[in-house]
């Protein structure tokens, strides 16, 4: 835990507002985080929260709206064309679907080879071979798969061959888009240990996003915690699990069913209501509405993130001393 | 549900395709009669000379189907067997070249409408509403009218009529190819937007384009076909199938011999494209069938 | 609780294969399993176990082009149901007395019809008692404000609700005839955790309302653990091991595969620097390995598993079968 802390990603007030017929969508509002490199940020929270999104926003594989985002102190969003490319040389991103996600009219040898290919990054087919091969082996793909099509492989062979692609350029940092949500579990403990191994060996960044609290508790340092387009609480893994503070925390975590007997037929306390969407919301806090512990102070005014404790961030009016 | 399948033969989509293909007995039968067509073309004038066609033997006039005359003769006593015969190099050479260029400018701005900006989606699209609120047909009689009845005047009147259509499902299929998260994937490892397009965009629609372009085949020949039988395609020595049927007009009661044969030829042409089309859909994406 | 008037569903030695051009999928390899009154059986396993396949055969919903029954017997209410006409089935079992509930609300709702009608219609299709219309109406409004919804929301269609409200509607289409067992297919799979949360506590209570027996298919134990009274576990088409839950989370036997299945998942209150999760892969459906069809995956694979396909071994109610605990007693094996 002492080394040095540098980081190697700074994300600041990162916006992405998309048009849509009913008004202006906030999928993304106003996101600030850094990450230390080697280490894990998990991104947690439900469908539309903007997660995946920020993902895409961050690689700007859609134009922010508005905000910084800083790799080892390049600020990507001004960058013209030319300047992307060459820093997506070192982030990358691994995709949710294992069969959208891979064309399925290359064989899996040359799906890996593409990055090197359109980088025009090693010289001979020898040395792109080679590294085809070196990067199989990492994730763990038999040699005889070489010449496959992704229509015979599985998910999880599928998604072994995305997180090839993504590694064959060597990126110091990389997102995963809810890279396991679409597996079986066993399958999924397979991934999960390939891209903890890979951290371990290769002092990667991740940016981890899903939905699924267990698997972002396992592979976390640092958690933060998604709600219409806002973080709402961010703290490390562990602090955040023994300590929530946000409403909604609390209330995800007593949602998930656990694979014991220790909870049964305790009814977990169910918060009401549905996710809403984010579209032209009015200032304040955006749980309000499914809040047990909201006021009419909690309307009209966003509550700041705020850091409550070392290294916890919380937004929400009940633990920024205001209420 | 079905998963781990026997890795011991690789199949390359292609591949599978022309195996799936290969078991559709209904579509071989379409095939090899879309081979016969290409056949006569190539080799017609061995089978039976040009000459027996177009030289005219008063004596043996709108004589029925012979030995020496398989489809009988017509009014000015020519082979009717080698003018049908002659005939399908006219129509294929309007209808292939015609239906190539009209799926190539289709990939190209389809390509591009599903790919760059809005506003040139836009205009496109609203450029091909004028064009299609005129019938095809009309559009290309009116081009005919206007250049005159030669085979290149036909391609371009059939490049007229069918380029709106071609762009447009060639648009419908890239813009839910460019949704498609192996984009995203490609744009995120550095690929320019040419190796977006030649890469992945248009290889992965090619499958459905070939399949809209047999169906645009049967289509352009049925075209072409009617285009010369009411006198605005080539003229009339040309042995063009729509020729043959409109040269047999006047004897429709008395030698019915001379509108059966190109009508069968017409026939069998525009059903052979459409079987190998819809062959090739199904071997392209199985999971139709069901 | 064991007299045989108690129960509900009794399913031995069922054998489901699909036949495709050139090969013959093996989907349930002989299962047996039985269900009473009230009761509730997790069926766990992953994807292409034959769980969603075993629960189709006993509504008899299979595609029948492809699908074939070719062994078994589902005894349901004293009835064999691959035995019953198909109109019997129609009228007065399918959707009156057994009722499932599928993954996807989406796809599982007509979108061009107001969610109200639809319940209306499950409720007319079945209309034994030949009730008025205002009736029906009662009944819509009744069985809507069981799951949670305003009855002012049947006029609404599946677009205008959110994936839980439809989810629920579902539910509601499932109950509104008040059968005695439900199939639910993954209910929850396609929901938010919040939302799920909401969605199982609901079933949860009507099932202790209602009565209703229930056969939940997942693959989250989390869920088994929460909801389940029993736990049947399929690999490659057949229940590996069963039993009341404390037997499955805490008994003295596990299958591997269990054990397995419960090493994959990160523990939420230790912290774990490595998973143990299955290596391999479920084997080809078109070609079972011989002997125990685990064993090519299995970490403690003996020679035998490669010849011999394992009994049961049997504790209490908790069966196993596997060759660490005996499991050679004999088991009916028809290749």
């Amino acid at each position: 835990m002492s080394e040095k802390k540098k980081p190697i990603l700074v994300v600041n007030n990162l916006k992405k507002y998309f048009r849509t017929k009913k008004g202006l969508l906030h999928a993304v509002d106003d996101v600030s985080f850094t990450i230390d490199e080697g280490r894990t940020l998990g991104v947690v929270g439900e469908s539309g929260c903007g997660k995946s999104t920020l993902g895409k926003t961050i690689l700007r594989l859609t134009e922010p709206t508005g905000g910084e985002v800083f790799l080892e102190g390049e600020d990507i969003v001004s960058m013209n064309e030319k300047q992307l490319r060459k820093t997506r040389l070192k982030m990358q991103m691994i995709f949710q679907d294992p069969y959208s996600s891979i064309d399925p009219r290359m064989s899996v040898a040359q799906i890996i080879s593409d990055p090197l290919k359109v980088n025009r990054l090693c010289g001979s087919r020898k040395e792109i071979d080679d590294r085809v091969d070196r990067m199989m082996d990492v994730v763990g793909l038999a040699p005889r798969l070489r010449d496959s099509y992704p229509h015979e492989l599985d998910g999880g062979r599928r998604q072994r061959i995305g997180i090839a692609r993504a590694l064959a350029l060597d990126p110091k940092f990389i997102i995963c888009d809810e890279p396991v949500s679409a597996l079986d579990v066993s399958i999924q403990a397979q991934i999960i240990n390939i891209l903890m191994d890979l951290k371990e060996e290769k002092g990667l960044t991740y940016i981890f996003i899903t939905h699924d609290l267990s698997v972002v508790k396992h592979i976390s340092d640092e958690i933060a915690v998604m709600y219409l387009g806002q973080c709402v609480e961010k703290a490390s893994s562990d602090e955040l699990f023994s300590q929530p503070l946000h409403p909604y925390t609390k209330a995800l975590l007593a949602a998930i069913p656990v694979p014991n007997l220790s909870k049964r037929h305790a009814r977990p306390t169910v918060i009401r209501g549905e996710v809403g969407n984010p579209i032209d919301p009015a200032p304040g806090c955006r749980f309000a509405p499914r809040c047990d512990f909201a006021t009419e102070k909690c309307v009209g005014r966003n509550p700041e993130l705020r850091e409550v404790a070392n290294g916890h961030f919380v937004a929400c009016l009940l633990h920024n001393g205001e209420m | 549900m079905f998963m781990g399948k026997k890795s011991s033969r690789s199949m390359s989509p292609l591949q599978e395709t022309i195996y799936r293909f290969s078991q559709n007995k209904v579509s071989l039968i379409g095939l090899a009669v879309v081979i016969l067509l290409l056949l006569v073309i190539i080799f017609g004038e061995f089978v039976t000379p040009f000459e027996n066609g177009v030289k005219q033997n008063i004596r043996i006039r709108l004589q029925g189907p012979s030995a020496e005359h398989w489809f009988g003769t017509d009014a000015y006593g020519r082979d009717i067997f080698t003018r049908v015969l002659h005939g399908t190099k006219y129509t294929m050479m309007i209808a292939f070249p015609a239906t190539f260029i009209a799926e190539v400018i289709g990939i190209i701005l389809g390509a591009c409408a599903a790919f760059y900006s809005r506003w040139f989606d836009n205009i496109l699209m609203r450029v091909l509403d004028v064009f299609q609120a005129i019938p095809g047909q009309l559009l290309a009689l009116a081009v005919v009218a206007a250049l005159g009845g030669s085979i290149f005047n036909l391609v371009i009147a059939m490049l007229i009529a069918r380029i709106p259509a071609s762009v447009r499902t060639a648009r419908s299929i890239m813009i839910s190819l460019v949704g498609q998260e192996y984009i995203d994937a490609a744009r995120s490892y550095g690929s320019r937007d040419y190796h977006l397009i030649f890469r992945h965009v248009i290889p992965n629609s090619l499958g459905a384009m070939i399949v809209s372009m047999t169906i645009n085949l049967s289509a352009i020949t049925l075209q072409v076909s009617s285009m010369s039988y009411i006198g605005l395609g080539v003229s009339p020595p040309t042995p063009e199938w729509g020729a043959l049927l409109s040269e047999a007009r006047e004897f429709i009661i008395t030698a019915p011999h001379m509108i059966i044969f190109p009508g069968i030829a017409i026939l069998l042409t525009a059903l052979s494209f459409n079987l190998v089309g819809d062959g090739l859909r199904d071997a392209l994406d199985p999971r139709l069938r069901d | 609780m064991n007299t045989s008037n108690n129960m509900l569903l009794k399913v031995e030695n069922l054998q489901v294969v699909y036949k495709a051009r050139r090969e013959t999928v093996y989907a349930v390899n002989g299962v047996s399993l039985s269900l009473k009154k009230g009761e509730t059986l997790g069926l766990v396993g992953e994807t292409g176990a034959g769980k969603t396949t075993t629960a189709y055969a006993i509504l008899r919903v299979l595609p029948d082009r492809t699908a074939k029954v070719v062994n078994g017997t589902i005894e349901f209410e004293g009835k064999n149901l691959l035995e019953v006409p198909e109109n019997l089935m129609r009228h007065g079992i399918r959707g009156e007395k057994i009722a499932i509930i599928f993954q996807d609300p989406m796809s599982a709702l007509n979108p061009i019809m107001k969610v109200g009608d639809q319940i209306a219609e499950a409720l007319k299709f079945h209309n034994k008692e030949e009730l008025s219309p205002e009736k029906i109406e009662e009944q819509v409004d009744r069985t809507l404000e069981l799951v949670g919804i305003q009855k002012e929301r049947k006029y609404d269609f599946p677009h205008q609700l959110s994936g839980g409200m439809k989810q629920r509607v579902v539910i509601a289409i499932a109950l509104v005839c008040e059968p005695v067992l439900i199939i639910a297919d993954e209910p929850t799979t396609a929901l938010d955790v919040t939302i799920q949360a909401q969605v199982l506590a609901m079933i949860d209570e009507l099932r202790e309302k209602l009565g209703t027996a229930m056969i939940l298919i997942t693959h989250d134990l989390g869920i088994v653990a929460q909801m389940c009274d029993n736990v049947a576990i399929m690999y490659a088409g057949e229940i590996i091991e069963i039993g009341s839950v404390e037997e499955i989370y805490s008994g003295k036997m596990q299958h591997p595969y269990t054990t397995g299945l419960f090493g994959s998942l990160p523990d939420l209150e230790k912290k774990t620097d490595r998973l143990y999760p299955i290596e391999g892969l479920m084997p080809d459906p078109t070609d079972l390995p011989t002997g125990c069809k685990f064993n090519p995956r299995c970490p403690r694979c003996m020679d035998i598993c490669r010849e011999v396909q394992p009994g049961f071994s049997v504790e209490g109610t908790h069966r196993v079968a596997c060759h660490l605990y005996g499991g050679g007693t004999g088991r009916e094996t028809d290749e």
